[in-house]
């Protein structure tokens, strides 16, 4: 299976087009969810399947390599017998493709672990001699991309059946769904930057066209084109990227690049980084390129979870995940104490946490809280966390996932708006929701044992230990944020299920618990929200309950080995997981003491001129809208607009008048010359030649058998006689 | 000395059927003197396969003559249908094709 990946993604593709041909016909569009759901369901089995065999695969490569080790330490026993037998230390470095200048910060002694990625490629096209290839890449990193995506689409495909019945578009919302589907898993399985640009750039049309599902208003369709223009944005930065990449290395082929950093200067790699940091900052909602995010929130809830949240947005992590060595060198990760990478993650994390406090549509607050876990995950990877960072990105889609559903299984039975003013009280009608959007809340607050705990400290510690440095900066960012997130949070579960129902349900009476078909993909994303966690265990807490086996899953079996090269892996702390966990406390216990006590000086943004400003500043998200529509587009558009009328008077017109009258004398020339004389003169002497040649043709054809006889027997003569002469 | 003789026999009947074919008018005449085209190629078959020792000019005159015994039965039809047809069988005033 993990040569035959490129069926994971061909699944949901052939979903796509079954919906878009055939969808109307099955029974008026309304059965199509189940070809979506078979087809990404069929995905999900694969992909298991590829990640055992890639667990199975690593530990094959690992015993492999340390037998082998053993035995080259056994040789240099026999031959110096002085040394003491049993304590030479086995080290194997990290063999494939690294080369030996990249291998920095390895801890001695350290036992690596991970396998040769399998790479199954075609040419697609051969362009001046070089081949462009395309294929799947698949290992530990893109086989847990596998995992996530088809599950988290595979429990969006059933939580839609019910949350869009009766949508006039039922089938195109299927059809895109699935289509996103295929586009990621392509995106995640890329062996070439090539290929990562086309999924990217498809996934970025899913989310247009969904994101605009409902374009009958106004407002959805602005969000939608605010969304891809955005994207444009940062795509450019991609591109730009790409191509410093592929002048560099020669290749698209991202085994290729990443093994051969070290072969470019610094200037280079610093050059892709910085243009393919525009691109993390669109696609990811990173500041300043993050204001599409909460926006998007006008397609249909189960697309937020999937696209909004879970997936789609985390395509910028994982590229810089994928291409670390790149980031690594560019930013000098491994010996700064800032860097931009971490610094745009860091301030974006806190710049959208506080954002998330002074909304009022649930959907934004966790648009916002989805901004500041994706600059986490950012930071993470700029601090040279990468493990914290993919694994954040794991746990991170699960509870976010089910937040999102949570939020949309709230406003399909409490009357269809998503503004909290309009909730409350909802915890004794919806206990399900309830206690799944609780149980992700803690997890995405980092509270002890749930999985965002686990992830959260991990980049922590991170940030602590660093690599060369520590980057203390991104320590404070990070703990700030993890306060104030678990704040925000308890916030929304507050106007949301407590107090009393402020809202209204146009009729529907009281609000009631949703269908099974929503609820068990919230329980089972909940469940995934409380042992997520267990998939990368601190060894220490592993000693504990002495199961070894649990210790550092992520580290071990996803992180490539031109990571796990370059990085050094922090050993745990026990203090800093009971800082993080203590802040985490304190945010919510501050935020319990002001809602529901209602102690604080409450009001006091009304008060106070500083505050108040300050709360008018957030309400405005910074006035980075402003800035960007009136000021900035505004201010380029005044001037190119005069500017282009003058031109299209001055210039286009007079060159447009001069076309138009030169075309016109050149085409009465053409007629009265060419057309007339050459072309029609040339049309009627072939018609009158065969005519001609017909007439004298006409007599050989008397009809009479006996003459063509004579005629063939007497050509055969002269054939005979010129033969008999030449030779 | 005896090839020589065979194949002067083979080129005599090959004229003698050019003739026919070119110069009678009865259709069945014609179709005899097809006959007598092909019988001079089966003697120039087996004169070669003689003179090279070979048993392939044989076999092929045996498919020849297979073939004419096919090409007589279709021809005889048509000359039956034309004689159906126009009450007579003279080649010359077939000439429905004219130009």
């Amino acid at each position: 299976m993990l040569d035959n990946a490129f069926l994971i993604p061909l699944l949901p593709a052939v979903s796509f087009l079954v919906i878009l041909f055939f969808g109307k016909k099955m029974q008026g569009g309304k059965a199509v969810h189940w070809v979506g759901i078979a087809a990404v369901s069929a995905a999900w089995v694969l992909s298991l399947v590829v990640g055992a065999q890639w667990i199975d695969r690593v530990d094959t490569q690992t015993a492999e390599a340390k037998a082998e080790a053993k035995e080259k330490a056994d040789e240099e026993h026999s031959e110096d017998q002085s040394s003491e037998e049993g304590l030479a230390p086995v080290v194997i470095g990290s063999s494939a493709g690294t080369g030996d200048s990249t291998v920095l910060g390895v801890e001695a002694g350290k036992t690596a672990t991970g396998a040769d990625p399998v790479i199954t490629e075609i040419t697609w096209l051969t362009n001046g001699g070089t081949e462009h290839k395309v294929g799947t890449y698949v290992d530990g990193l893109s086989a847990l991309m596998l995992v996530i995506v088809t599950s988290i689409s595979l429990l969006v495909h059933i939580f839609s059946t019910e949350y869009v019945k009766g949508d006039r578009r039922y089938t195109h919302y299927f059809a895109f769904l699935s289509l996103f589907t295929a586009s990621m898993l392509f995106f995640v399985l890329s062996s070439s930057t090539l290929q990562m640009i086309v999924g990217w750039e498809l996934v970025g049309v899913c989310s247009f066209g969904l994101i605009g599902h409902w374009w009958e208003d106004g407002n959805n369709t602005n969000a939608a084109l605010k969304a891809f223009l955005t994207n444009r944005v940062g795509d450019i930065g991609l591109l730009v990227g790409m191509i410093i990449l592929f002048i560099e290395f020669d290749t698209f082929s991202i085994d290729y690049i990443v093994n051969h950093v070290p072969d470019v200067s610094h200037l280079v790699a610093l050059m892709a980084s910085i243009s393919l940091i525009s691109a993390v900052m669109s696609k990811s909602g990173q500041f300043p390129l993050h204001t599409w995010l909460p926006d998007a929130m006008a397609g249909p809830t189960p697309v937020s979870a999937l696209i909004h949240a879970a997936t789609m947005v985390v395509a910028g992590v994982y590229m810089v995940a994928r291409l670390y060595p790149v980031f690594y060198e560019g930013f000098s990760i491994g010996t700064s104490a800032i860097n931009l990478l971490a610094f745009i993650g860091g301030f974006t994390a806190l710049m959208a946490a506080a954002l998330a406090f002074v909304q009022w549509d649930i959907k934004k607050v966790l648009a916002y809280s989805t901004v500041s876990q994706l600059g986490y995950m950012v930071m993470a990877l700029g601090v040279g966390a990468w493990t914290a960072a993919v694994f954040h990105l794991f746990t991170h889609a699960l509870f976010k996932a089910c937040l999102f559903l949570g939020a949309g299984s709230v406003s399909h039975s409490a009357g269809h708006t998503f503004d909290m003013r309009q909730f409350g009280g909802l915890k004794k009608h919806m206990p399900v929701t309830f206690w799944t959007f609780v149980i992700s809340s803690l997890a995405l607050a980092g509270i002890f044992p749930f999985a965002g705990f686990w992830s959260k400290d991990e980049i922590l510690l991170g940030a602590w230990a660093g690599q060369g440095d520590r980057y203390i900066l991104m320590l404070v960012f990070g703990c700030l944020v993890a306060a104030m997130t678990a704040a925000y949070m308890t916030r929304v579960i507050y106007y949301t299920f407590f107090g009393e129902f402020r809202g209204d349900t146009h009729g529907h009476g009281d609000p009631h618990e949703s269908p099974r078909v929503m609820s068990v993909p919230l329980i089972l994303l909940a469940v995934g929200a409380v042992v997520a966690g267990a998939f990368n265990l601190p060894s220490p807490v592993v000693e504990i309950f002495s199961a070894d086996g649990f210790a550092h899953q992520v580290q071990d079996y996803v992180e490539p080995l031109y990571v796990s090269g370059l990085v050094k892996h922090p050993s745990p702390s026990l203090i800093l997981a009971l800082i993080g966990l203590g802040l985490a406390m304190a945010g919510i216990a501050v935020t319990y003491a002001w809602f529901f006590l209602g102690k604080g000086p409450h009001g006091i943004s009304q008060r106070n001129a500083v505050l108040g400003r300050g709360r008018a500043l957030l309400e405005n998200k910074y006035y980075l809208d402003h800035l960007y529509n009136d000021v900035i587009v505004a201010g380029i558009k005044w001037p190119i607009a005069k500017a282009a009328v003058w031109v299209n008077q001055n210039v286009l017109d007079k060159v447009v008048n001069t076309a138009g009258e030169s075309a016109r004398d050149g085409g009465r020339f053409v007629y009265r010359y060419i057309d007339q004389a050459v072309v029609d003169g040339t049309v009627n002497a072939t018609g009158s030649g065969a005519n001609a040649s017909g007439e004298g043709l006409r007599v050989i054809q008397s009809g009479k058998v006996q003459n063509y006889g004579a005629l063939l027997f007497g050509a055969a003569a002269v054939l005979a006689i010129i033969f008999v002469i030449v030779i | 000395m005896l090839i020589n003789q065979f194949l002067l026999l083979g080129a005599f009947l090959f004229c003698t059927g050019v003739y026919g074919v070119l110069a009678r008018r009865n259709a069945v005449m014609v179709l005899m003197s097809i006959e007598l085209m092909l019988n001079a190629v089966n003697i120039n078959l087996l004169t070669f396969g003689y003179l090279h020792d070979s048993v392939s000019g044989q076999v092929f005159a045996l498919f020849v003559i297979a073939v004419a015994a096919a090409e007589v039965g279709v021809g005889l039809a048509i000359v039956l249908l034309i004689y159906r047809n126009r009450s007579n069988i003279d080649v010359e005033q077939l000439d429905l094709m004219k130009g």
